[in-house]
């Protein structure tokens, strides 16, 4: 109270100053977040899921069709929210991306009738008879719709975060969701939740690093602002000492987030215990989101330091790229092995963001959509693929997958080959971006080491194909069950793979025009 | 007819025939198969049409269309075909009709020695078609970066047509020839990235001022000698591994052992050539400064390639494998020619290619009747066909004949043309490389001998000769090894051009000899 007199007292305070339109995409999908907590409070439990899937779908149609505006109409380049947020081309790519990626998800997360991703009621024990209960009932979980938008809320203000608080705020908004949706899975709950809890765990501690660089640099620069930090970093003053160890923390928090080695070990537990829709949530939006705060807080805040990190961030990549690859190869469960070939693309990722140029910002934010789309696709067949017990994990269960039903398993080795980087796939065009920007940066070590690790990648992509094509069909293998709105994700992630891979120029282009101004300061 | 897009047509064709095939109905197998045929025929036909307006004297490229295809990093859609290009476009869509005819069973009753359950017919013909597609689009482009594109996404219906159709270890010599082929790939890839940063230096620094990935650009660069060394290697690795080349051979018997006589073909036959052609095409004429560095050790390999291949194809049981090795032993000879950096051996080399594809082509089908046959690839499965089966005998000994290089027959002028080629600059390796035809007679003639000579076995009793479809399958192979061993003129008139600006890009003259010029007047035997 008495602080309130106190500022009201001084008078002269003047209101914050936001720019609504060009935030327009982010409060859109928080607005929907909240509306969908309400119908979760106000409409009776029959009618709620029919209500939830328009609405969040609106929702995040209309905040795509307000981006694409925002970036046709004035092609934006300033700081928005006090200079909290910034708005410029990398923000409204990665954005408009995070929107159309969660989209696709949102298609999984929808599919009911009988092919429920999530439990009726969380809070039900495994086992329990309130369980079964709930089972018998034929509750319908919605909650989910609402904690989705809020996750990608989230997803959109990290990598528009203009200062490290906002930042850390977004990154929380976004953690907080995704953890409790880990653990919402239908089948194999403990599992589910054992996943749900590690990834908190492990999330909170990063958090912590995350917190403790940003205060950290706050006593280097005296400011939590990227660019005063750059600034600062110009002036060659401060305490390098507290500089560094910064940067190091704050790295730690954002590497973690990518799931990069040695900070990957949450990524092959969360992805496989979390119900599918949710893993692609995760392994498209998430990444993207991650990796453009990174690709911020690297290009902007501590582009002047880059002699001091290039080094460090050639390890990270190195090791997640080789580490991603090799693992990968043992791994007998299709989730965790698509766990691990994403941190592979991490690995790959970060060869572009190493290149700090045009070029290594263009082509990583390329390879961020083109990835994308090709893992929801490949998790959302790996959701078709089912046992009476849910979903058929492990890799023995795919056998001659092929012959049972060509047509998924030839889609799913579309993907695979997406993967490891065939020409005519998005993958190989993503490939090509990254590799290039670092070429020409004079990385030339660093992307032998990636083709490389593809090599080794690609050997487990084509182990999997052996497994569906060339071995014979198991006598009660697993069933086939296509929903429409999953065969229509699938279709739609097919179609992006083509696409960017024969017909990448509109999408480079965009990528490209995005990344001329580079980052508003 | 001036600016008919010849070579984007021949690329699309088979893909939309492959297209029409796949959505045929699933039962009709004899109607998929003609289907397939007819698609390959046209193909074939289209491309006889174009080569007879290809002008020998006239441009290096003919047939050339170019179009922006990726803007942003360079890449055009560009083809054009010199006479080395064409006569191996034409050597792939020659061998594909005579393929799918000589494999007309083989989807359904597998060319393998343990047949695998029954496959789909169809995914059959249409990865051959799709194969058919891409094996013309490697020949043809003249853009760096859709060469590499081709070059890998040719491995992808390879890589079903083994695992599906092959052998009983078949997935694993799918996954081997994959993976090797990829990381050959993959490394080439690291120096084609790297030919567009040099391309877009200033002119002064030795660039272009533009990315760019045309090779009849790119071949303008001057690039700092120990880049293209890297560069060199880049691409030599992987050209090695796709000929293939001692010590990076080992896929191919693998491969040939388990994959279906018809593909086999088209494996050994053309796709291997993309490497020997890579090596003429890109390796000298990109980075001649390199070439020369290393053409020392490439002699070497392709000595020891020579001689290994040769060494090991007499030791082999298994008539598939014993015909690989014996390729590995003729891409030694192309190689050598190529790299003697004379005319008459890069003639002879590139003519090798040709006569090599026929060659082996015809081998490769007969092996392939004759597991048909017996349900055994294995030589001692075998004894006095010919009692048997005159006709399969007859064609088995012309086939295996060229492949020793019997004057007369085709594969004599090339190698002839290597030899002679690569004494007047390297008088050792030449000498050695000659112990490979000794060799060659006796992996061919002691094949022979054991499988067709002889009384006929009790096992080979009731062995039905060569049908009207099989005839017509291997004859015109036949045909055309005979006829090309009279009168390679043709041939040589259309890649000589072609083979003088390679030598002139890398800046090399003939040795004076009095044998230099045979390679103008044409080696008769």
């Amino acid at each position: 109270m008495r602080t309130t007199a106190a500022v009201l007292a001084q008078g002269d305070i003047s209101a914050p100053n936001i720019e609504y339109g060009q935030l327009a995409p982010m409060l859109l999908v928080f607005g929907v977040a909240i509306a969908g907590v309400l119908v979760e409070a106000f409409v009776g439990r029959t009618w709620r899921y029919s209500v939830q899937v328009p609405l969040a779908f609106l929702g995040l149609l209309g905040a795509f069709a307000w981006t694409c505006v925002l970036a046709y109409t004035d092609k934006p380049f300033h700081v928005a929210a006090e200079g909290a947020l910034a708005v410029d081309g990398p923000t409204l790519f990665l954005q408009g991306t995070i929107l159309v990626l969660a989209l696709i998800s949102l298609l999984l997360i929808a599919e009911r009738g009988g092919k429920d991703h999530f439990a009726p009621q969380a809070s039900a024990l495994p086992g329990s008879e309130a369980e079964q209960e709930t089972m018998a009932a034929g509750i319908t979980q919605t909650e989910v719709f609402p904690l989705m938008m809020f996750a990608v809320g989230g997803m959109l203000a990290f990598p528009a975060s203009n200062d490290l608080l906002t930042m850390f705020v977004a990154l929380e908004i976004l953690s907080l969701p995704l953890y409790l949706l880990c653990g919402l899975a239908r089948r194999r709950r403990l599992l589910s939740q054992e996943a749900a809890v590690k990834y908190f765990l492990l999330g909170a501690f990063s958090s912590a690093f995350f917190l403790y660089g940003v205060a950290l640099l706050y006593g280097y620069a005296g400011s939590v602002r990227l660019s005063v930090i750059s600034d600062q970093l110009g002036k060659n003053a401060g305490n390098e000492s507290l500089l560094l160890g910064g940067v190091a923390l704050l790295s730690v928090g954002l590497l973690f987030k990518l799931g990069a080695v040695p900070f990957h070990m949450w990524k092959p537990d969360v992805y496989q215990g979390a119900p599918t829709p949710i893993t692609a949530l995760m392994a498209s939006c998430t990444l993207v989101s991650a990796f453009g705060a990174l690709l911020r807080v690297f290009y902007v805040a501590f582009e002047n330091l880059r002699w001091d990190w290039r080094p460090v961030m050639w390890g990270v990549a190195i090791l997640t790229m080789v580490a991603g690859a090799v693992i990968a190869i043992t791994q007998t469960d299709v989730k965790r092995l698509l766990a691990y070939s994403s941190i592979a693309h991490a690995g790959f990722l970060l060869t572009g963001m190493i290149a700090t140029s045009r070029d290594g910002l263009s082509g990583t934010l390329f390879y961020l959509a083109a990835y994308g789309f090709t893992t929801i696709g490949a998790f959302a067949v790996i959701t078709m693929v089912r046992d009476a017990g849910g979903e058929a994990g492990h890799l023995s269960r795919w056998a001659g997958l092929g012959k049972r039903s060509p047509v998924v398993a030839g889609v799913f080795a579309f993907f695979l080959l997406a993967f490891a980087g065939i020409p005519l796939t998005s993958g190989f065009t993503g490939k090509f971006a990254v590799f290039k920007a670092a070429i020409e940066s004079g990385a030339t070590p660093l992307v032998v080491v990636g083709v490389l690790s593809s090599a080794i990648a690609a050997f487990f992509y084509v182990r999997v194909i052996v497994v569906m094509f060339f071995s014979e069909p198991e006598a009660d293998g697993p069933t086939v069950v296509a929903g429409p709105a999953t065969a229509a994700a699938v279709a739609l992630g097919l179609t992006a793979t083509v696409v960017l891979g024969v017909l990448p120029q509109p999408m480079l282009d965009l990528a490209g025009d995005a990344a001329t101004q580079m980052f508003v300061r | 007819m001036e600016d008919f897009p010849w070579l984007s047509v021949l690329i699309a064709l088979p893909l939309v025939g492959a297209l029409i095939v796949g959505l045929l109905p699933r039962g009709g197998e004899e109607l998929i198969k003609r289907a397939a045929l007819g698609v390959s025929l046209v193909v074939a036909v289209v491309a006889g049409v174009m080569a007879s307006g290809f002008d020998p004297g006239g441009a290096r490229f003919q047939f050339d269309e170019k179009y922006w295809w990726i803007k942003q990093f360079g890449v055009h859609w560009a083809v054009g075909v010199d006479g080395v290009a064409l006569t191996l476009v034409l050597l792939s869509v020659v061998l594909v009709p005579l393929v799918i005819l000589a494999s007309w069973n083989e989807a359904d009753r597998s060319g393998g020695v343990d047949v695998p359950a029954k496959r789909s017919v169809k995914t059959y013909f249409v990865l051959i078609l799709v194969l058919e597609s891409m094996m013309i689009g490697v020949f043809a482009a003249t853009d760096v970066f859709l060469f590499y594109v081709f070059f890998e996404a040719m491995l992808i219906p390879v890589y079903f047509i083994i695992g599906s159709y092959g052998g009983a270890q078949r997935s694993y010599a799918a996954v081997k020839f994959l993976l090797y082929s990829l990381l050959g790939g993959l490394i080439m890839l690291v120096a084609v990235i790297w030919l567009y940063p040099l391309s877009a230096k200033s002119t002064a620094e030795g660039g272009l001022g533009e990315g760019t990935f045309l090779f009849s650009e790119l071949s303008k660069l001057n690039i700092e000698p120990t880049t293209a060394k890297w560069l060199f290697l880049g691409f030599f690795i992987a050209f090695a591994i796709k000929a293939p080349m001692v010590p990076v051979h080992t896929w191919l018997p693998d491969a040939a052992g388990q994959s279906p006589a018809g593909a086999l073909v088209l494996i050994v036959g053309v796709l291997d050539k993309v490497g020997t052609y890579g090596m003429l095409r890109f390796c000298l004429e990109l980075f001649p400064g390199a070439a020369k560095w290393a053409t020392p050790v490439v002699l070497a390999l392709a000595v020891i390639s020579i001689i290994y291949g040769a060494v090991l194809a007499i030791g082999q049981v298994d008539l598939k494998r014993l015909v690989a090795y014996t390729s590995i032993s003729h891409f030694g000879f192309i190689v050598l020619g190529i790299f003697a950096m004379t005319s008459q051996g890069q003639s002879g080399a590139a003519l090798y290619m040709v006569n090599h594809g026929f060659s082996t082509g015809a081998l490769f089908l007969i092996v392939g009747f004759m597991i048909v046959r017996r349900r055994s690839a294995r030589i001692d499965a075998y004894g006095g066909v010919q009692k048997q089966a005159p006709v399969l005998a007859g064609f088995f000994l012309v086939a295996g004949l060229s492949g020793l290089s019997l004057p007369g027959l085709a594969p004599f002028v090339s190698e002839f043309l290597v030899l002679t080629g690569t004494f007047t600059r390297y008088k050792v390796p030449a000498l050695i490389a000659t112990a490979g035809i000794i060799l060659a007679a006796i992996y061919i003639l002691w094949m022979y001998q054991r499988t067709m000579g002889g009384p006929a076995a009790e096992k080979v009793k009731g062995m039905a000769d060569l049908s009207a479809r099989e005839r017509w399958a291997v004859g015109p192979i036949i045909a055309v090894i005979v006829v090309m061993g009279f009168f390679p003129q043709p041939v040589l008139n259309v890649i000589n051009p072609s083979v003088k600006e390679t030598l002139v890009r890398v800046d090399q003259h003939d040795p004076a000899s009095k044998i230099s010029n045979v390679a103008e007047n044409g080696a008769r035997p």
